[in-house]
């Protein structure tokens, strides 16, 4: 028996929206046995991740704040991958962003400075984002050194800078010798949105780049241009298009994205800088990206459903003893699952026995 | 089954008698999906015979070939060798009972040598270093040189057939198999092939010739076999038939002519290339060498030569997906252009239709609509303040579609849903209908039905007689001559000076193809060597 | 004297995991495959190998765990970029992705557990060689073994017929395919040879390089292992002078903070990643021309049936 792919004629529109369910629902069967064998009783396990965040307000307002940093970086993330350029490194974008962003408010730290300095910090961590993604794009661009690699390496690079910092120059002198800057001023802080609750302006924020996204991949010339030039290179250079220049537009954009998050994240919930500030929110964007297909609406939802994960999997340590861990292997899960739905999209999957020609078709 | 319902024909026209074919498909189908690739083909191969298989694009003969070969398994029907019935579990187990076969889109490995890519179509029972000996010894008995230690990608097309050939008769085939051989060569590279084809049948071996050069197989082959729509429409004597006999039955009807109109004026010149030169941008590709030429409205200019010549730089040169430094080596509409881009071209009138269909002329993934907007955001008014008008893209599908009759199944279909002709009949359509002034268009019908191939020949002709500047490079010499009104010919980066179509005979483009000059004192030269 | 000595035994107990990961990856790239997931299995063969050495008592057993690891994360990786055509980057990502949680879920259980490492070979005589001695008979088993994998790997590659038949399968598929080779089988073995030596090379940390597992000890080995094989142009020899001189940086930025330089050890700690990508950088500008990778490195091939 052999499992054969037969190329369909066109995409299958049906299976694009279906896909996504799929793989959730076969990464749930899969995690059942997963806490089986942990000796955990599946059903309380599932209800713990799935249903528990949902039935209180708290938990919902903190789901929003956990899928903010998720929908921004993965908003970039799915630029740079629909015009096929690999930017893996948004985890170390969103590091410097929230570095330089902290900049500010430690300098400001006990001054009179006003009401400027949050706006400050919000630029200038979405252009230090940008930056730094700028390297790994221009290694690509002008020596054609993979950009996987580079923007991963600097990952390593950004996360030992903040050490650093928060270990030498910027350590708080009352902080008992925690490596911490102090908490950041009130004028350093991004504002919530209800008094006394968790919920901050950087969902608002995340909400408007989800509109631009979506506006720009379904309107404009530009977005047209990041689609061809991610699905056929050659088309598109013949279309007019510089495929250089796109590797050089997306980076910057999704750079600036992870940096803007880093910040909000930092100035936000956090309120210090510290390291561990991202509990790997750049590498779970990667799935957050391609769950939501790559889709501007569909990465929303995406970054909701894996921000459920993060505290679902948080109250089921906490109500269960299941090690963090799971949430990981939940997510690369997630990830396995949703790629290999995405080939029903494009194929016709069949089961073909070599002695007689009996062939099953699936999907 | 069906075999039988369908009356046998008389393959056996008296010469076979006594003897059984040496390979017989009976009732031989292949389906993918709903398609029927081929549908219930019989077909016997005698040795001591060239046996042409001829038939449009989407005939079906690949699929047969690539079945007698084991590549894919057919779905109904089966393969006798001998007489017996055999299940091929693949291409070794074809190669070990005597089926050669000699690929179209050669299989061959760039990054290695001669010698290893003559390995690798061998089963390994001998050592490296006899192979390697026997090498030397077929390519010398057969009169076709090769150096083993060079890497493939160094060769001309020719040098790569003949590896193809060679690792074939490495292995003593009974029967061998061609899958248009001189699609790529020279006419005169491809007389040679006929000595060793020739000399292949005195052996006693069998060939299988796919061709649909039709005056080509009635010169070689004793028996034609003529599919159509995946079915075998007949089996015949090429030699007893004529040219037009053989397209009627391949096409199923009359071709349309292609009628150029009388007295075409030529204007002013809309494209001149001025000693334009350039280095390759890819790791194997072809120098452009001091290229000029002119080109006047209402005039069509032909270059010929065999592929990987650099006509692929030369597009990408004219069209500006590579740009030169020195404006003036390419003047569009008597603006200097050479370092403007391809969008910038487009706004100057021009137009570019590439050789790739799928991946190059259209995204293939993306709608029709969509690979509109690709070449037409430059110049058509798709696109308002970076926002995209799609109703104008749909429009432009649909007044494709109309004047060109493209057949697909819906209005906005993904690309890559087309046949081939369909979709080069939507590429054309899509440029001819922005009104260029300048067409540069790379093997127009390549790989198209010869309806689809009449339609945009007539195309290409209309545009010239509205006062278009045409540019058209084909490895067909027979498109060139109909179409054309000057013939220019490409080899090696260097592009000769044009002829006129009349004075243009096979002879003089083939020793052009071939890199030898027409003077006189350096054509004894080219002889020699 | 001494110090010298310490060094480059240092040097090259760094470099064997590097360098048994990346030969690994030589041979699957070679056939066209670029799997992105070596991370990811050598950070699940590190927790397997641990366990395995933890378990039993034996390094030997601890090795083979990481190996079958390594082989079975790879059989995932073959699954779906192979047998469905899903794309190798993502695949590749989601693989590391993948592996960084289920090392932290299997390893979990021995966090702070110590093992003895594995021995080093000690023949009297040779060994006691001041200077060259150690150097050259008193390294553990792992180390010899990996010079002996890239040599064999060298062999096979350029020797055999079954080498020369995956360098095809990773210069043209389609060609290979056409000739009647069975691409897809090919590149699923390479893939798990390549799994096997990520297992391996990571299942080395824990057993060799330092007697304990902690999560994340890899620290990013796998791509720098990655990076080698493209500064290796896809060859074997310079395969080993890469490795070796990573291995060097490594331990460079190691001595260098022990010595007590004025520069804060963060940034010696970034050396080893800022050194790859300058150094894919270089490569990369001195290559413009001539391609070495294989022509069909990461591109996906479903063959006609």
């Amino acid at each position: 028996m052999q499992l054969v792919l037969e190329k369909r004629a066109e995409r299958s529109n049906t299976i694009a929206l279906v896909s996504p369910l799929i793989a959730i629902g076969l990464t749930i069967v899969t995690m059942t046995i997963l806490f089986a064998i942990l000796g955990k009783n599946p059903f309380l396990a599932l209800q713990a991740y799935f249903v528990a965040p949902l039935i209180d307000s708290y938990s919902l307002q903190e789901i929003a704040v956990k899928a903010t940093p998720l929908v921004m970086i993965a908003i970039g993330l799915s630029l740079c991958y629909l015009a096929n350029a690999w930017n893996i490194g948004a985890e170390g974008q969103f590091l410097i962003g929230a570095v330089a962003g902290s900049w500010i408010a430690v300098k400001t730290q006990g001054t009179d400075a006003g009401p400027w300095v949050l706006p400050a910090m919000l630029v200038l961590a979405a252009a230090a984002g940008a930056l730094y993604a700028l390297i790994p794009a221009i290694c690509k661009v002008k020596f054609g050194a993979s950009e996987i690699l580079t923007s991963l390496m600097l990952v390593y690079v950004a996360d030992l800078l903040l050490d650093y910092l928060v270990r030498g120059p910027w350590r708080d002198p009352n902080g008992f010798n925690f490596p911490t800057t102090a908490e950041f001023d009130p004028v350093a802080t991004v504002p919530l949105l209800i008094e006394g609750g968790r919920l901050h302006l950087g969902s608002i924020i995340a909400l408007l780049v989800v509109a631009a996204a979506a506006i720009l991949l379904g309107r404009t010339i530009k977005g047209f241009e990041i689609r061809v030039v991610g699905a056929a290179p050659r088309a598109a250079r013949f279309g007019g298009f510089n495929a250089n220049q796109l590797i050089i537009l997306t980076f910057a954009v999704s750079g600036a994205l992870a940096g803007l998050a880093g910040i909000i994240e930092v100035a936000g919930p956090v309120g210090h800088l510290q390291p561990g500030i991202s509990p790997g929110y750049g590498f779970t964007a990667i799935i957050v990206a391609f769950l939501g297909r790559l889709n501007p609406i569909g990465i929303l939802i995406a970054g909701l459903f894996l921000a459920l994960t993060f505290i679902g999997g948080e109250q089921a340590q906490i109500a269960m003893k299941i090690p963090l861990d799971v949430t990981k292997v939940f997510q690369g899960i997630l990830l396995f699952y949703v790629l290999a739905c995405d080939s029903l999209i494009l194929y016709r999957f069949k089961l073909v026995f070599p002695s007689r020609q009996v062939a099953r078709g699936a999907g | 089954m069906q075999a039988h319902q369908r009356m046998l024909d008389p393959i056996s026209n008296g010469l076979h008698s006594g003897e059984s074919p040496l390979l017989r498909t009976v009732g031989l189908t292949k389906r993918y999906g709903d398609f029927l690739a081929n549908d219930s083909i019989d077909i016997e191969i005698w040795p001591n015979e060239i046996h042409a298989l001829l038939g449009e694009n989407g005939a079906g003969k690949s699929t047969l070939v690539k079945a007698i070969y084991g590549l894919i398994q057919p779905s109904a029907g089966e393969i006798r060798w001998h007489g017996d019935r055999i299940v091929l579990s693949g291409p070794s187990e074809a190669r070990s009972r005597g089926i050669g076969m000699v690929f179209q889109h050669f299989s061959l490995f760039d990054n290695l040598t001669v010698a290893e890519n003559v390995a690798l179509g061998l089963d390994g029972t001998e050592s490296f270093k006899d192979m390697s000996a026997r090498l030397e010894q077929v390519s010398k008995t057969y009169g076709l040189p090769l150096d083993p230690r060079r890497e493939v990608w160094q060769l001309s097309v020719g040098e790569r057939q003949r590896i193809e050939i060679v690792r074939a008769l490495m292995q003593d085939p009974k029967f061998l198999i061609l899958d248009e051989p001189t699609a790529v060569l020279t006419p005169q590279e491809a007389d040679q092939l006929f000595i060793v084809l020739e000399r292949l049948k005195a052996e006693g071996r069998a060939i299988l010739y796919i061709s649909h050069k039709l005056e080509e197989v009635k010169r070689l082959c004793d028996t034609a076999t003529i599919l159509r729509g995946g079915k075998k429409i007949q089996t015949c004597n090429p030699r007893l038939e004529t040219a037009a006999s053989l397209a009627r039955m391949m096409v199923g009807g009359e071709i349309k002519e292609v009628k150029a109109a009388a007295g075409r004026q030529t204007t002013i010149p809309r494209l001149v290339v001025n000693d334009l030169s350039l280095a390759p941008d890819e790791a194997h590709g072809v120098w452009l060498e001091h290229i000029s030429f002119e080109l006047k409205g209402g005039e069509i200019l032909g270059i010929a030569g065999v592929a990987g010549n650099g006509q692929d730089e030369l597009f990408a040169a004219l069209s500006g997906e590579r740009l030169s430094n020195d404006p003036g080596t390419v003047v569009i509409e008597g603006i200097a252009a050479g370092h403007l881009s391809i969008t910038r071209r487009r706004k100057l009138g021009a137009a570019f239709v590439p050789e790739e269909r799928l991946g190059h002329g259209t995204a293939p993934r993306m709608k029709l609509s969509e690979n509109a907007l690709l070449t037409g955001h430059a110049a058509s008014g798709m696109v308002h303040h970076g926002f995209i008008d799609t109703a104008a893209t749909l429009k432009t599908v649909d007044r494709a579609t109309e004047t060109f009759d493209v057949r697909k199944a819906k209005r906005d279909p993904e690309a890559a849903s087309l046949s081939g002709g369909n979709l080069q009949k939507f590429i054309v359509g899509r440029e001819i209908l922005r009104n260029p002034a300048v067409l540069v268009v790379s093997q127009p019908t390549w790989g198209v039905d010869a309806g689809a191939a009449a339609v945009i020949r007539q195309a290409l002709l209309d545009l010239a007689t509205a006062g278009a500047a045409v540019l058209v490079t084909s490895q067909d010499l027979d498109e060139l001559a109909e179409i054309a009104d000057r013939i220019a010919v490409m080899f090696h980066g260097r592009l000769s000076e044009p002829l006129a179509t009349r004075d243009a005979t096979r002879e003089k483009l083939g020793l052009l193809m071939g890199g030898s000059s027409l003077e006189p004192k350096e054509a004894v030269h080219a002889v020699g060597a | 004297m001494e110090l010298v000595e310490a060094i480059i035994l240092s040097v090259l107990a760094a470099s064997t995991p590097l360098l048994i990961a990346a030969t690994g990856e030589l041979v699957t790239e070679r056939s066209g495959v670029l799997n992105l997931g070596v991370e990811g299995m050598m950070i699940v063969g590190a927790a397997c190998g641990f366990g395995g050495a933890w378990l039993t008592g034996s390094i030997f057993v601890g090795a083979l765990f990481g190996i079958v690891a390594g082989t079975l994360m790879s059989l995932m990786f073959a699954l779906m970029a192979l047998g469905l055509a899903v794309n190798q980057v993502a695949t590749g990502l989601a693989l590391t992705i993948l592996g960084v949680g289920l090392s932290g879920l299997i390893g979990a259980g021995f966090v702070g557990e110590r093992i003895t490492p594995a021995a080093h070979l000690n023949i009297p005589g040779l060994t006691d060689i001041p200077l060259v001695g150690r150097v050259l008979f008193g390294e553990d088993a792992f180390i010899y073994f990996s010079i002996a994998l890239i040599i064999g790997v060298w062999w096979f590659l350029y020797r055999t017929r079954a080498g020369l038949i995956l360098r095809a399968c990773g210069d043209n598929h389609i060609s290979a395919h056409a000739l009647g080779y069975p691409v897809l089988h090919i590149r699923t073995l390479a893939v798990m040879f390549g799994g096997a030596c990520a297992g391996l090379a990571g299942a080395y940390l824990p057993l060799a390089y330092t007697p304990f597992f902690i999560p994340g000890m890899t620290a990013g080995r796998g791509w720098i292992a990655l990076a080698l094989v493209v500064f290796a142009s896809w060859r074997p020899g310079r395969l080993v002078v890469g490795a070796y001189l990573f291995g060097a940086v490594t331990i460079l930025q190691l001595h260098a903070q022990g010595w007590g330089v004025g520069i804060p050890s963060q940034f010696m700690s970034a050396l080893p990643y800022l050194a790859t990508v300058i150094v894919l950088v270089l490569l990369s500008r001195a290559r413009t021309g001539g391609s070495t990778a294989p022509a069909a490195l990461g591109t996906v091939f479903v063959p006609d049936r």
